[in-house]
């Protein structure tokens, strides 16, 4: 195989990366995935009169990023990759729409986001062109954009089979803002604030994303306490959304004494990052070379006694609620999604590894201050609904244990932030972090003047909305908002 | 049984007694401290707005546009800008949002929320909301659901956020209002029956925040209908809501 290899914030040359024709990148992207490669990355970007379509694969196991290209005519076909490879579905969707390349044979090839630069304009997202069912008890139910409670907007449509929900079609794009062009066209003044606004619930993640991918491109190595500031912060984020999700996993179950608790302490775990932050989401933290704000030792010493608290009221409320026989008798075989499944759809993040799909970038592609202290991949075999809560029970607890850890060896090196000179020149750089949801994956590109020309983002959300889609098949209609909880998507990590 | 009793004793009271009388500890970036006397006119501050927010001539930032990001307090070398941890920022005119000078917050809330009477008397006891996420990060989104949990709970003073537009007394507005989510937040406001509100909570329902001047969003919507509150926040601090509706009711 002629595909150059890289790693994850290790940017290569644009004119490194090999480039061939469309069905020799397709053949050579099913046999490396056969022997188990995933995409991580698959896009296409104007060059001249035709599409310079970049293919990034994941091999987990060795810490490689593999990277080829293929340069297309516009609005030509090739024979669609996904009958072979399931889990390119949603990247071919993406390519299809961004860029009018048709990949042929394409089981479902619908909008996936109906951007305001999409290739096809006749795409529309009242022309959504649904899924029908007919039959005997067959009904439809139609949700959204606007939900019940204060959520962000997308389309639901479940096809049901008396209360039997038998396909659910996820129609989204509602949440599109165009990032990805304000990023090339705003780089300089807002990239990193448009970072933190990717998605608002994963603030850290994104930012930590960007960082990466621009420090790398700049060639700046930020300092350990920096590293190691930007991981407690990430791990914050983590086990402050894993909680509020318990409490909202326990209010669908009506297990009201869950969702409060959860929800208190889910406010002196975002409470405690705002007071080294200035922010309950850790907005203002992260910037390029570092970080803005910096750990006292007073600031240390509460962090330690709150999150001590944290960890036991977490461990008090999940023993009592993961052993309530009324609590278990819903989340118990709801919405269970078999490791095969998982692996076809390509889910990543905890939702992956409730079904056994153990992949998680802090281990895999370790980045940041993870490369010294790596993370123990935890999995679950069953993938239901109780999988999904307990995985991110356990991971509540491992993310406090590792920031604990990480207090009491803070490294004393300065700076804390550093001046990010100029961007690489004609570079392409990979940037992966673990965001609570999973996987997320920034790629940016530069031109020949220092300048980004393209960037992309792949929010965990990306890949796993067809898991939900998938998880509710031959349940009861009323279980979606508890399937729905449990993987707790993003819709603006979706719809950029 | 004793469990539950258990977990119950160790929480003790959650909730805020007087949320009015309520404080977010020190690093919390609220209303601006602007000392125009010690502004050396260097534009740094202008330069790395990413939101463009700060006007120099006098000094002054607009709260309706700030994404509160801490940058232009960190680096201005004058040390003119500084962010204080007063929270109630919320204002029925957008003009006011416009900060210059030196206002305490305690001056700064005197003329803020002009409380209508027709509001006060007609929703004054009980406002019923529906929100409307139109292309929020849902940053804003986990804020207003966190005004609502037992810490904050603004249940307590009459206000909810209801399922139908039917049944709301407005319309909360979060999100810098996206293309494609606009038709749907028209049918939403053509909904809910007269007399109603609209509240924009967040910087970018405000101003459009960081995605001002997409051509991915449609703002229409705002030239169409007047707005009757503004939240400023990103995301809204939960106090801010809770203390900006208060106020609004007549409270």
């Amino acid at each position: 195989m002629k595909w150059i290899n890289t790693k994850n914030n290790r940017p290569v040359r644009i004119k490194e990366i090999p480039e061939m024709a469309m069905e020799e990148l397709r053949a050579q992207i099913i046999r490396t995935c056969r022997d188990g490669a995933r995409v991580i990355s698959f896009f296409g970007m104007p060059r001249g009169y035709r599409t310079a379509v970049y293919a990034v694969l994941a091999d987990d196991e060795a810490s490689r990023l593999y990277l080829a290209s293929a340069l297309v005519e516009n609005h030509r076909r090739y024979p669609s990759i996904t009958p072979e490879v399931p889990q390119f579905h949603i990247f071919e969707r993406e390519l299809y729409e961004d860029t009018g390349i048709m990949p042929e044979g394409h089981p479902w090839l619908k909008g996936v986001r109906f951007g305001h630069e999409r290739a096809n304009r006749e795409s529309t997202m009242e022309r959504y062109p649904f899924f029908t069912m007919q039959g005997e008890e067959v009904h439809e139910v139609a949700v959204g954009p606007i939900h019940a409670g204060v959520i962000e907007p997308g389309h639901f449509r479940f096809m049901c089979q008396g209360e039997d929900v038998h396909h659910l079609e996820i129609q989204l794009g509602y949440q599109h803002r165009g990032v990805e062009a304000l990023m090339v066209k705003n780089f300089r003044r807002s990239g990193i604030h448009l970072a933190e606004s990717i998605a608002g619930d994963t603030v850290i993640g994104h930012a930590c994303a960007y960082a990466g991918a621009i420090e790398s491109l700049t060639g700046v190595e930020i300092s350990r306490r920096a590293q190691s500031i930007r991981a407690i912060a990430l791990e914050m984020e983590r086990a402050a959304i894993h909680i509020g999700d318990l409490g909202a996993i326990a209010n669908d179950v009506a297990y009201l004494l869950g969702n409060a608790v959860f929800g208190v302490t889910r406010t002196l775990v975002i409470n405690t990052l705002l007071a080294l932050t200035g922010s309950r989401f850790g907005r203002g933290l992260v910037r390029e070379g570092g970080v803005a704000f910096d750990f006292t030792p007073e600031l240390i010493k509460e962090f330690i006694e709150k999150l001590a608290k944290v960890y036991h009221d977490v461990n008090l409320m999940g023993e009592a609620m993961f052993e309530m026989a009324s609590v278990l008798a819903r989340l118990d075989h709801t919405g269970a999604v078999d490791p095969a499944a998982a692996r076809d759809m390509g889910l990543v993040g905890p939702a992956g590894r409730a079904s056994g799909v153990d992949l998680d970038v802090r281990a895999d592609h370790p980045f940041g201050i993870y490369r010294f202290y790596p993370v123990h991949k935890r999995t679950m075999g069953s993938g239901d609904v109780f999988a999904r809560a307990y995985m991110r029970y356990i991971e509540i607890k491992q993310s406090i244990d590792f920031i604990l850890e990480q207090l009491d060896s803070l490294a004393d090196d300065r700076p804390l932030l550093q001046k990010a000179g100029k961007p690489a020149p004609d570079s392409f750089a990979v940037s992966m972090t673990e965001g609570w949801r999973g996987e997320i994956v920034h790629c940016a590109i530069t031109g020949r003047k220092n300048e980004i020309v393209k960037y992309k983002i792949k929010d965990p959300s990306f890949q796993n909305w067809y898991g939900l889609a998938y998880a509710v098949r031959n349940n009861g209609i009323s279980d979606f908002p508890l399937c729905n909880k449990s993987f707790n998507l993003s819709y603006c990590g979706n719809d950029l | 049984m004793f469990e539950t009793l258990k977990i119950r004793k160790n929480q003790g009271a959650q909730a805020i007694p007087d949320i009015t009388k309520a404080e977010i500890r020190k690093p919390f970036r609220g209303l601006p401290y602007l000392d125009g006397s010690r502004c050396g006119r260097c534009e740094i501050c202008r330069e790395i707005c990413p939101v463009g927010a700060i006007s120099l001539k006098p000094l002054a930032i607009d709260l309706g546009k700030c994404i509160f990001c801490g940058d232009c307090q960190r680096l201005c070398p004058k040390g003119a800008v500084s962010f204080t941890n007063f929270f109630k920022m919320a204002s029925t005119s957008r003009d006011y949002l416009v900060v210059d000078g030196r206002k305490t917050g305690e001056e700064y809330l005197e003329n803020a929320v002009n409380a209508r009477r027709e509001i006060t008397r007609m929703f004054g006891s009980s406002l019923k909301l529906r929100q409307v996420s139109a292309a929020g990060c849902n940053g804003c989104e986990w804020e207003l659901n966190a005004s609502g949990n037992p810490n904050f709970d603004m249940g307590r003073f009459g206000i909810d956020i209801v399922a139908s537009p039917r049944h709301a007394d407005g319309i909360l507005i979060t999100g810098p209002i996206s293309e494609n989510m606009a038709p749907a937040l028209e049918d939403a406001y053509m909904s809910t029956p007269d007399p109603k509100v609209v509240i924009l909570a967040g910087t970018c329902a405000i101003s459009g925040g960081v995605f001002e001047g997409s051509p991915a969003l449609n703002r229409e919507f705002l030239k169409n209908h007047p707005v009757d509150l503004y939240i400023p926040g990103c995301p809204v601090h939960p106090l801010t809501v809770v203390n900006g509706l208060i106020r609004f009711l007549g409270r």
